[in-house]
């Protein structure tokens, strides 16, 4: 988990990161007020009773999404779980589309078809959101294994939580990366705890959890998430390795989730003590470490930063006035988006019969 | 007054009583201990039998399952909780091919008395990879046992025979039904102390003379509000017939139900192809095809992966309304 960090000197002057102009990163901050503001007026709406099923929030954890995310090119591609918000919105999805699947409206990302855990926009190279815990690892190694067969010079960041390190295929996962020269890069988001249980009390490892891509023979690293200068200097590493050897990566960056697990959380307040969520609130917040960065720097005022809150909040607003006045699928659209080749009226698509109520 | 229980409670009581009874009963899951269970239906069991006989595990459903198939054959009973049986995907190769064929392919030399248990179903917002209805799935493996219920009277007593059976039993729950209450009795008021309900005993749950529904778990419940409607607003006095456990079937109530009312439909919350209706169709046309005065019909789910969507969601899983349509379609 994060320790108290000031704005790092060391990874400030990185190359990546002296590429960044004042109103770059400004940009940065801005992206993680949208998150931020984005997630904490769907809070609101779920308990309004707007939304169905669980609402996984990201809210403390915006630095890692921003940072990462920031250093992607044309061909660079994005997956991850159901804690999705962040990436999404990071990725360049906007907040209408977003909203509005939350609420299930036709409008929506998923034309309200896969509600939070299930945000996709592959025409932003980001490949979802996904339900199964480390189902997505396999995914990410798809996408970089298409890479590589097409002979792009990219990656596929794949991220996971600190719980899905224990699933099968996660492992399978990494021995194939390593074994095909896969350009994948691994990022367990460890927020200490998958849903109740610590990390302690779910993982056995030596020194972390990304130590475990030794025995792989995967080039690994372990680093704090809440200040993005050491997030995109370290995530660079990872990127050029993929870019220019074709090897992948296991990045483990702690952060720290303020929320329950999802909304629907009875326990929150159970598994750890106030105190720690007060803690990590207080010291650890990465919006308020990044915004310690931007009024040292000069990059930015506190009045323009006020005024950044503001635009979130205000685009937050509307796009949760796009998706109360958007439309609900209709019944019909339950049988579309099934089969590719009966949306597209294909030949095969209309011989045999697809679907059987009576 | 009889004692009412939730769902869950009545559970819980299975539970608790089957460790109280034997020391080889072990309870496992995501969260199943020290938070209760993410449904609470463990609620308080860690709390009184420790570490040893309530385990929290990581998500790792394909291992700490099949370690529970391995456990049941050197005699330990193990009741694995998948957090949603849709989960079960993870840990296909587990339940099937080792739980389900090991009996089978050492000759009968080995045997798994593991129960594998969790909420199966849609309707609660969550998409469709976490609203499989995986009964019909499972029960095409013979080797494996199927059982769904309704109500927590029949939860607490088939959960405790599930415990006590020496085959692998796939105990399929509902989250929308876990806080429903329901008449359970105490063990005092119950001859012989105790609340068990054998495998392969349907159960009327509604006496009527003109028409059979047929279901399982919450499709039941459904089933008994479209029967209300039924007789209230069309004077058809429909019987509803919860056969309980998909594999082993009660053939028999059902066709003697149907003889009498010579009308059947079969409801489910899966997926028509092939469900649990469609061999229960084809059993009945087989076996009383003469008396039946028309065509046995099927209530399901909407054939699409189950949508998010909160008002559609609603109308993709069955409703009473359409059972009842159904049944002025054939009555
Ligand atoms: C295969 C599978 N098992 C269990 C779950 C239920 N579940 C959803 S999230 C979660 C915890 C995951 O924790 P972690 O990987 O640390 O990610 P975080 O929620 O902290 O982002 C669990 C048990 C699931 N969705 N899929
Ligand atoms: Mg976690």
């Amino acid at each position: 988990m994060a320790t108290l960090t000031a704005p790092s000197a060391k990874h400030a002057d990185a190359p990546i990161n002296q590429k960044l102009t004042p109103s770059d990163k400004v940009a940065l901050h801005r992206q993680m007020v949208r998150i931020r503001a984005f997630e904490q007026l769907s809070i609101q709406h779920y308990q309004g009773g707007k939304m169905g099923g669980f609402l996984h929030l990201y809210i403390g954890q915006e630095s890692v999404a921003v940072g990462t995310i920031s250093l992607l090119g044309e061909n660079d591609h994005v997956i991850t779980a159901y804690r999705d918000h962040g990436h999404a919105l990071a990725s360049g999805m906007n907040m209408n589309e977003c909203m509005a699947e939350l609420f299930g409206k036709a409008t929506g990302c998923s034309k309200g078809k896969g509600g939070s855990m299930h945000y996709f926009a592959p025409d932003k190279n980001y490949w979802g959101g996904h339900g199964i815990v480390a189902g997505q690892t396999p995914l990410g190694l798809g996408l970089a294994y298409g890479l590589k067969y097409q002979d792009k010079k990219g990656c596929a960041l794949c991220y996971l939580g600190d719980g899905a390190v224990n699933q099968g295929a996660f492992h399978e996962s990494l021995n194939l990366a390593s074994l095909w020269n896969l350009p994948v890069i691994y990022i367990i988001e460890n927020n200490g705890y998958s849903m109740g249980t610590s990390q302690r009390r779910s993982s056995a490892y030596k020194s972390c959890l990304a130590e475990r891509a030794e025995g792989y023979n995967i080039d690994w690293e372990q680093f704090n998430g809440e200040d993005i200068y050491e997030v995109r200097a370290r995530t660079q590493v990872a990127i050029e390795r993929a870019h220019n050897e074709s090897r992948p990566s296991v990045l483990e960056i702690a952060t720290y989730r303020w929320e329950g697990h999802s909304v629907a959380d009875a326990n929150k307040m159970k598994y750890r003590t106030k105190e720690e969520v007060e803690r990590y609130q207080a010291e650890h917040d990465p919006i308020q470490v990044w915004k310690r960065n931007l009024l040292q720097e000069g990059a930015a005022t506190e009045a323009e930063l006020k005024a950044i809150d503001k635009e979130a909040w205000k685009e937050a607003e509307d796009s949760a006035e796009f998706a109360k006045n958007s439309p609900y699928p209709t019944p019909e659209s339950i049988f579309e988006d099934v089969y590719w080749e009966v949306d597209n009226k294909t030949e095969s698509g209309s011989s045999g019969r697809h679907f059987f109520n009576d | 007054m009889p004692r009412q229980l939730s769902y869950r409670h009545a559970l819980r009581e299975a539970f608790d009583e089957e460790l109280a009874r034997d020391p080889m009963v072990v309870l496992m899951g995501e969260e199943v201990a020290q938070y209760n269970g993410a449904y609470k239906v463990t609620e308080g069991l860690w709390e009184k039998w420790g570490d040893k006989r309530i385990v929290d595990t990581p998500i790792s459903e394909a291992g700490f399952i099949g370690m529970g198939v391995g456990a049941s054959m050197l005699g330990v009973r193990p009741v694995m909780e998948l957090m949603f049986w849709s989960f079960y995907t993870v840990a296909w190769d587990q339940i099937i091919n080792n739980g389900g064929m090991v009996r089978y392919m050492s000759g009968g030399k080995i045997h798994c008395p593991i129960v594998v248990r969790g909420p199966a179903n849609g309707g609660t917002g969550v998409g469709a990879t976490h609203s499989h209805t995986p009964e019909n799935i499972m029960a095409g493996f013979p080797g494996m046992k199927v059982v769904c219920p309704s109500t927590a009277y029949d939860a607490k007593g088939l959960m405790k025979t599930a415990i006590r059976d020496n085959d692998p039993v796939m105990f399929m729950e509902s989250t929308a039904l876990y806080g429903e209450l329901w008449d359970v009795p105490s063990n005092d008021e119950i001859p012989g102390g105790e609340l068990i309900i054998p495998f392969g005993v349907a159960d009327i749950k509604r006496v009527g003379t003109d028409i059979t529904l047929i279901a399982h778990g919450r499709a039941v419940i459904t089933c008994l509000k479209a029967a209300e409607i039924l007789e209230a607003e069309h004077g058809i006095h429909a019987e509803v017939v919860d056969i309980r456990t998909v594999r082993p079937l009660d053939e028999d109530t059902i066709l003697d139900s149907v003889t009498k009312t010579h009308r059947a439909i079969y409801v489910e919350e899966g997926k028509p192809f092939c469900g649990v209706g469609a061999q229960i169709a084809y059993m009945i046309q087989n076996r009383v095809f003469d008396e039946l005065d028309a065509p046995v019909q099927r209530v399901c789910s909407l054939d699409a992966p189950a949508i998010y969507s909160p008002p559609l969601e609603k109308i993709q899983i069955p409703y009473p309304e359409v059972i009842v349509a159904k049944a002025l379609s054939i009555c």
